[in-house]
């Protein structure tokens, strides 16, 4: 039994290894950025339009009420970085349906890329919104005494959303797995529905954590400034 | 009784230890917050949004920890590196 994709090999060539979590990666990939390709590629501004910009529009807009929701002001900023996470999480687990398919967020690699590209992406966006120095001011706050819990949480938390999507995703399929071994016509089915739902779950917390680090981020110089916030961006409900 | 053995039994024992008493804790904090959350929702539904995202954000926290214990288990089971240190050496003597 494979606790990971990475362990299935396709082809190799010395070091290089095409294994299945490249593969359904690629995959994915491909299906998100043929499937947007596509769809945009008429668009209309009319009272009549295409099911699939429909489609879209709904998901985008989505995305970007949540990101606002938490406290992001400029939503369509961070639209490309934080989509882009949930849309890839969330097809690689709706691709489960598919008989074969292996979702690529179930390899260890994968999530800890996702986790990694989050934790540089935090800084950027902090230093864009409030320049180097306010930044990493943010460390030492409130006292300096809190410099290294500040760094150890950075990093523990990046370790903390790669392991929870690979378990999550992982679990999913391990349990399929030992379940067909013993009864194998229908209790798989139920799991692999059940797995949907984790997997929807799942990829809206990597996305909604990823935008309160952001926002946590890019909103600490704003207390003292309090008037001109709108009543919206006052709740904060995680100092993570 | 070798060593593949004891390891295999440790390792085996271990993992079933490590998923029951891990996941009990975590299960009985994502029930108190599972009915808080019903609580509040129950009393202000206009605030539902806010809670239910607090409650999935905070679920996931709660639920790591026993996805690390879950982890920690199929380590042991599926890739378990004395076990395979035993097997390499068994395999070159």
């Amino acid at each position: 039994m494979h606790l990971t994709p990475d362990s299935i090999i396709f082809w190799q060539y010395g070091v290089f290894k095409l294994n299945a979590t490249l593969l359904f990666t690629w995959a994915v990939m491909l299906v998100l950025v043929v499937g947007a390709k596509l769809i945009t590629r008429k668009l209309s501004m009319a009272l009549q339009r295409s099911r699939w910009q429909n489609l879209l529009e709904i998901v985008v807009i989505a995305i970007e009420t949540q990101i606002e929701e938490v406290g992001l002001r400029h939503p369509e900023k961070y639209l490309g970085f934080l989509g882009t996470l949930l849309l890839f999480i969330a097809v690689s687990a709706l691709g489960t349906v598919i008989p074969g398919y292996l979702p690529p967020t179930s390899s260890l690699s994968t999530t800890a890329a996702l986790a990694l590209s989050v934790l540089v992406a935090v800084p950027l966006f902090g230093i864009e919104e409030q320049g180097l120095g306010g930044y990493l001011k943010s460390y030492v706050k409130p006292t300096v005494i809190m410099l290294p819990f500040n760094l150890i949480s950075e990093l523990s938390r990046t370790l903390a959303l790669a392991v929870r999507l690979f378990g999550n995703m992982m679990s999913g399929a391990m349990i399929i797995g030992i379940l067909l071994t013993i009864t194998p016509f229908l209790f798989p089915i139920v799991m692999t529905a059940l797995g949907l739902l984790t997997g929807m779950v799942q990829a809206y917390i990597f996305f909604i954590l990823a935008t309160v680090y952001i926002a946590a981020a890019t909103r600490i110089r704003q207390p003292e400034s309090g008037a001109e916030q709108g009543p919206r961006s006052k709740e904060r409900p995680w100092t993570v | 009784m070798d060593s593949m053995t004891i390891i295999a039994a440790v390792s085996i024992f271990t993992a079933g230890i490590t998923t029951a008493f891990g996941t009990m804790a975590p299960a009985l904090g994502e029930g108190r917050a599972v009915a808080t959350a019903l609580a509040s929702l129950a009393q202000q539904p206009d605030a539902s949004a806010t809670i239910t995202r607090t409650l999935f954000v905070g679920l996931a926290m709660i639920e790591s920890t026993a996805i690390y214990c879950f982890v920690v288990s199929m380590i042991l089971i599926f890739a378990n590196p004395f076990w395979n240190n035993v097997i390499a050496q068994a395999a070159g003597k």
